[in-house]
């Protein structure tokens, strides 16, 4: 299999989103032999009694309620061939409701919620799936090119069954008007493998007079010894 | 910056794998945590301490980088616990993370694992930044073990000009400097997983 070919990833150079010049790598990977017992074929586990019970949850984590759109956001990990990966840390972290992240570098005007961290994580049960409840997260400015903004997202960092299935990303929100627009998200080369990255709208994950609910389900890569 | 074109990748769309994205730069109060980069207690005799920069392709620190290692222990066995997270008593849960200083710094206590089969002692090395839209791999080899790198299958295929960007340097009695760069003439060896 030519695996370049059929890489759902971005390049690691791509101009448009500046920070790529000079982080890039530009020689070429070396794929190692490894063995059944080579380390990146295993992953660490977690366990729950690592985790607060609460941590699923980004809207209980201060005295009072965030401001914004409640939302719960779930979904499954699976492998490619549509298996639940069980017991999976998935991490996750965004703006709040007016694109601001707690972070001392993050300088948009706008303002922070003191009832919003917007950091939260789970573990994936017996079907592979999460549940997250926060609230949507706000369009943000950024210094990549005049007038840049990135469409709302949330950070999504999973771990599988094996190091080398370690991803990292982000999840978008159906119908956002700055897709276009963003570098980040336009890395990707394959319309599809970007689509890859949009929630669904599920008016049956949806709670009546409570919250919206998102459908995202993420896929992790095969590991070197299952692609051969 | 304008609408960009449609796409015309070829064998796009054919995998179902979800593509990866930046981690970006706001990371730093969700991710990193407290005992992160204690693999084990700095004072346990048997630790190790590795140390060392991310640099990007003009020698410049990389602020926002986060650096995660796993690794087998002292005797070569893969730890199949949990406890990554919440560092339990002398368990060794052999995963660690630490995000980078203003200086593209980082460092982590742990031990110096076993060897593997007929792979040389490593410790596995994942760097996430903003502006990596996809982290890169690597792995970290001691420099005292000259003689097992002769035989490592993944060194075997380094060029020779390049080996020693995956070995890192003695600093010291159990203590070891590991220098990343993510570009440039001494751009590290990154794995193709
Ligand atoms: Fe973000």
């Amino acid at each position: 299999m030519d695996k370049a070919e059929a890489s759902p990833h971005p390049p690691y150079l791509y101009p448009g989103y500046k920070s790529t010049v000079l982080r890039a790598p530009a020689q070429e990977l070396i794929m190692p032999k490894l063995g059944p017992d080579s380390v990146e074929l295993t992953s660490p586990v977690f366990g729950h009694q690592e985790l607060g019970r609460r941590d699923f949850d980004l809207t209980v984590q201060h005295p009072g309620e965030p401001l914004g759109e409640r939302i719960i956001v779930t979904g499954r990990v699976l492998d490619t061939a549509g298996r639940p990966v069980r017991n999976a840390l998935v991490e996750v972290w965004q703006a709040n409701a007016a694109g601001r992240y707690p972070h001392l570098g993050d300088l948009h005007p706008a303002p922070l919620d003191p009832n919003f961290t917007g950091a939260g994580r789970c573990l994936t049960g017996d079907d592979g799936r999460y549940r997250f409840i926060t609230i949507k997260p706000g369009a943000y400015p950024w210094g990549n090119h005049h007038n840049a903004w990135r469409p709302a997202h949330i950070h999504y960092s999973v771990f599988g069954t094996a190091f080398t299935q370690r991803l990292v990303t982000q999840m978008y929100f159906p119908g956002d008007p700055l897709f276009a627009y963003d570098p980040i998200f336009q890395s990707i080369p394959g319309e599809k493998d970007r689509e890859k990255l949009i929630a669904r709208f599920d008016m049956d994950t949806t709670e009546p007079e409570w919250a919206l609910g998102y459908q995202w389900d993420i896929v992790l890569g095969d590991t070197p010894t299952e692609a051969r | 910056m304008t609408a960009a074109s449609e796409s015309g990748s070829a064998g796009a769309g054919a995998s179902p794998v979800t593509p990866s994205q930046t981690v970006g730069p706001f990371f730093g109060y969700a991710l990193p945590y407290e005992a992160g980069p204690e693999v084990v207690p700095g004072w346990r005799p048997d630790a190790i301490r590795v140390r060392g920069r991310v640099l990007d392709g003009a020698g410049e620190p990389v602020p926002d980088a986060l650096l995660e290692i796993w690794q087998a222990d002292e005797t070569g066995e893969i730890p199949r616990r949990p406890g990554g997270l919440a560092r339990a008593g002398h368990d060794f849960s052999g995963f660690g993370r630490c995000g980078t200083d203003p200086d593209g710094g980082f460092w982590f206590t742990t031990v110096k694992p076993g060897p593997i089969g007929a792979a040389a002692p490593y410790i596995a090395v994942l760097v996430f930044a903003r502006g990596l839209l996809k982290h890169v791999f690597t792995r970290l080899y001691f420099p005292e073990d000259a003689a097992a790198h002769a035989a490592d299958p993944l060194l075997g295929d380094v060029p020779d000009e390049r080996r020693a960007t995956l070995i890192a340097e003695r600093e010291g009695e159990r203590r070891y400097r590991f220098d990343i760069h993510l570009q440039g003439e001494r751009e590290t060896v990154f794995l193709g997983f």
